[in-house]
């Protein structure tokens, strides 16, 4: 005889745990196969003396590849310029972002147009952009130069000498200057739409406020306006740096790290030495050496948002 | 001299007068209340006041001297917002100084000054504390600390109660009117809420649409409302108006008496009423009903009191009477008050 009181098994949607993680999955598996795996390769390469003539992560050499970075010229002026490069694009980005959204903030006359011509940089292929750069930064047929000289402070007689070019790529310094000017042109865009997103939820009230409280415009910007941006600005800033200290495009389209090494940066190094030089072991220890790094600013960037979460 | 004067002023968002031809002269040391519904154009009456819009037209003087095109930094018309926009990333004290640094009061002052106004309004045990923290008669006693701390020539409140709840409200209310005497600064308060226009207010102005209606003290503006508008926006339920003719007839609910009640030797108007409803209202009834005959059937609310004795009951028809000093009349067209 049935007995009636069998209990119907438990359809498989309905069963919480194994709908997670079958929902989880996919993620999961992508995480691990393009991210984990590859991390775990190159923590294993850098240990070894595997090159691309021999990719055996069998002989493992333990930490003489950090080893003999730190005895590398190269590889500290690659550091110390990934560092200057990041802090001085951050620097500047944050000011320019501040009085651009404080722009943007109030009501004018082809505003829209304003904005518009304002995303561009964020839109344009990277490719793009690099020819349109190394064309205004040409040694001989730059642009800038021409409208420097026709101002008179290029050539003969004016302010920097009587030299009629520059050449932004073929200075030490100016090639830095060069990296840090494009990527805050590539970044500005998005740097403003953050910080005006931030700007605009500042109830107009306290800014109408402090007004009648007396406040100037500078009072008004470093005392209400920055405070109530901190939350925001400090994420953002801290996962820019994060993008602007991983990023090897601009260098590798702009300067190939030149003069000689000198805007020479960490991603392109490890780039160079593994993948174009062959020395895989030797390019996955450079890599490696911004993982603290990045990690240090990662984990504050997270902490920082989910604080400002709570709040 | 007045330490307010409002001259003929308008202000248009486009073709749009939001303020169209507004005159006001505050008296030393009153409590003035500017009385509408939203949209009626006191808010930004209040902000062309306080400098953060400009008139389009017109003239507005602060102690005799004209302010049109001064900016907010530089009138000395301290302002309380609704939202009372305390700053949240600085703590009381510091909320209460930025007036002081803002106007580079010296420094040697600002303790002094400060305790003052923390003083008047008993908020010492607040000062360390972050305005989040806070609930919200303390923000309202610290935006009025900090308004107050700077010694304005002017006071303006925009609807300050009205993110209060209803028990703190009538404590805020009675607070604020305490402080205002106190202090004796000239305040220019906007509201929508006529029971706090009424019971705070020396005097105040009905505005509509752009335009003030009326100006007078709060018997005035009940006793004798000088248009339409104004008969039917004070007095809670407000004036009946009932159309006879070209005029208009108006009396408030508590002069229509039972006709029995009527005193022998008064003429004045008897009104027959079907009774649709009667509510209960605790030590009164309000009756509503509508002309027995008459095509409009407007509806018509009557106070009975409670120790009145018979209560009328829904469908009775009963005669209502009152006296002819209560009742006042009005231009059907134009709305004005007739004499």
């Amino acid at each position: 005889m049935m007995n009636d009181n069998t209990v119907k098994p438990v359809h498989f949607v309905d069963q919480d745990r194994r709908l997670g993680w079958a929902m989880l999955s996919p993620a999961v598996i992508y995480i691990v196969g393009f991210i984990g795996v590859p991390f775990v390769l190159a923590i294993l390469l850098s240990f070894s003396n595997a090159t691309v003539g021999n990719p055996r992560i069998t002989d493992l050499v333990g930490f003489a590849n950090y080893v003999s970075l730190l005895h590398q010229p190269i590889f500290m002026t690659a550091l110390k310029n990934s560092i200057l490069i990041t802090f001085l694009t951050l620097g500047i980005l944050l000011v320019l972002a501040t009085i651009l959204s404080e722009l943007l903030a109030i009501e004018f006359r082809y505003k829209k147009i304003f904005q518009t011509l304002l995303i561009l940089p964020w839109a344009m292929p990277v490719s793009l952009a690099a020819i349109a750069w190394l064309w205004l930064l040409d040694s001989q047929f730059s642009p800038i130069d021409w409208m420097l000289t026709q101002i008179g402070i290029l050539g003969p007689g004016g302010l920097l000498g009587p030299v009629r070019h520059l050449y932004y790529l073929g200075r030490d310094m100016l090639a830095i200057a060069s990296v840090v000017t494009v990527n805050v042109w590539r970044l500005l865009p998005l740097a403003t739409v953050i910080v005006l997103a931030g700007r605009l939820s500042i109830p107009q009230d306290r800014f109408d406020q402090a007004k009648i409280d007396g406040a100037g415009f500078f009072r008004i910007l470093f005392r209400i306006t920055i405070p109530a941006l901190m939350p925001v600005l400090t994420v953002a800033m801290l996962f820019t740096a994060l993008v602007v200290f991983g990023d090897m495009t601009t260098v590798a389209l702009l300067t190939r790290g030149g003069p000689g090494h000198a805007s020479q940066i960490l991603p392109y190094w490890a780039f160079l030495q593994g993948i174009q030089g062959g020395d895989l072991a030797g390019g996955a220890a450079v890599a490696l050496f911004m993982l603290p790094i990045l990690l240090v600013v990662a984990i504050l960037a997270l902490r920082i948002a989910y604080r400002s979460q709570e709040a | 001299m007045a330490v307010l004067r409002v001259e003929n002023v308008k202000k248009y968002f486009g073709k749009l007068a939001a303020v169209d031809g507004v005159n006001i002269e505050t008296r030393e040391g009153e409590l003035f209340a500017l009385l509408g519904s939203s949209g009626s154009g006191k808010t930004t009456l209040m902000r062309m006041i306080a400098g953060l819009e400009q008139p389009s037209e017109g003239d507005i003087l602060i102690n005799g001297r004209s302010v049109v095109g001064v900016s907010p930094q530089h009138r000395n018309v301290a302002m309380v917002f609704q939202s009372y926009a305390l700053y949240p990333h600085m703590s009381v004290r510091d909320n209460i100084l930025f007036p002081l640094k803002s106007r580079n009061v010296p420094k040697e002052q600002w303790e002094q000054k400060v305790q003052w106004a923390i003083s008047i309004l008993g908020i010492e045990a607040l000062l360390d504390r972050r305005p989040t923290k806070l609930s919200g008669g303390e923000k309202q006693r610290v935006a009025l600390a900090r308004a107050l701390v700077r010694d304005p020539e002017l006071f303006l409140f925009d609807e300050p109660l009205s993110a209060l709840d209803a028990q703190v409200r009538n404590i805020a209310r009675a607070e604020l009117r305490d402080l205002q005497k106190r202090t004796g600064i000239t305040t220019v308060y906007v509201t929508h809420d006529q029971v706090e226009a009424l019971g705070l207010a020396d005097r105040l102005a009905v505005m509509s649409k752009g335009r003030i209606s009326q100006v007078g003290t709060p018997q005035e503006m009940y006793e004798s409302p000088a248009n339409l508008f104004v008969a039917s926006f004070i007095g809670n339920p407000p004036m009946n108006l009932i159309t006879r003719g070209e005029r208009v007839m108006g009396i408030r609910p508590e002069h229509l008496m039972l006709q029995r009640n009527k005193p022998a030797d008064v003429t004045g108007v008897t009104l027959s009423l079907r009774i649709l409803l009667v509510e209960f209202m605790g030590s009164e009834y309000l009756v509503y009903g509508c002309e027995e005959g008459s095509e409009h059937q407007r509806q018509i609310v009557v106070r009975v009191e409670h120790s009145g004795g018979t209560v009328p009951g829904q469908g009775d028809v009963m005669e209502f009477f009152a006296s002819k000093q209560d009742v006042k009349y009005f231009d059907k067209s134009s709305g004005n008050r007739l004499p």
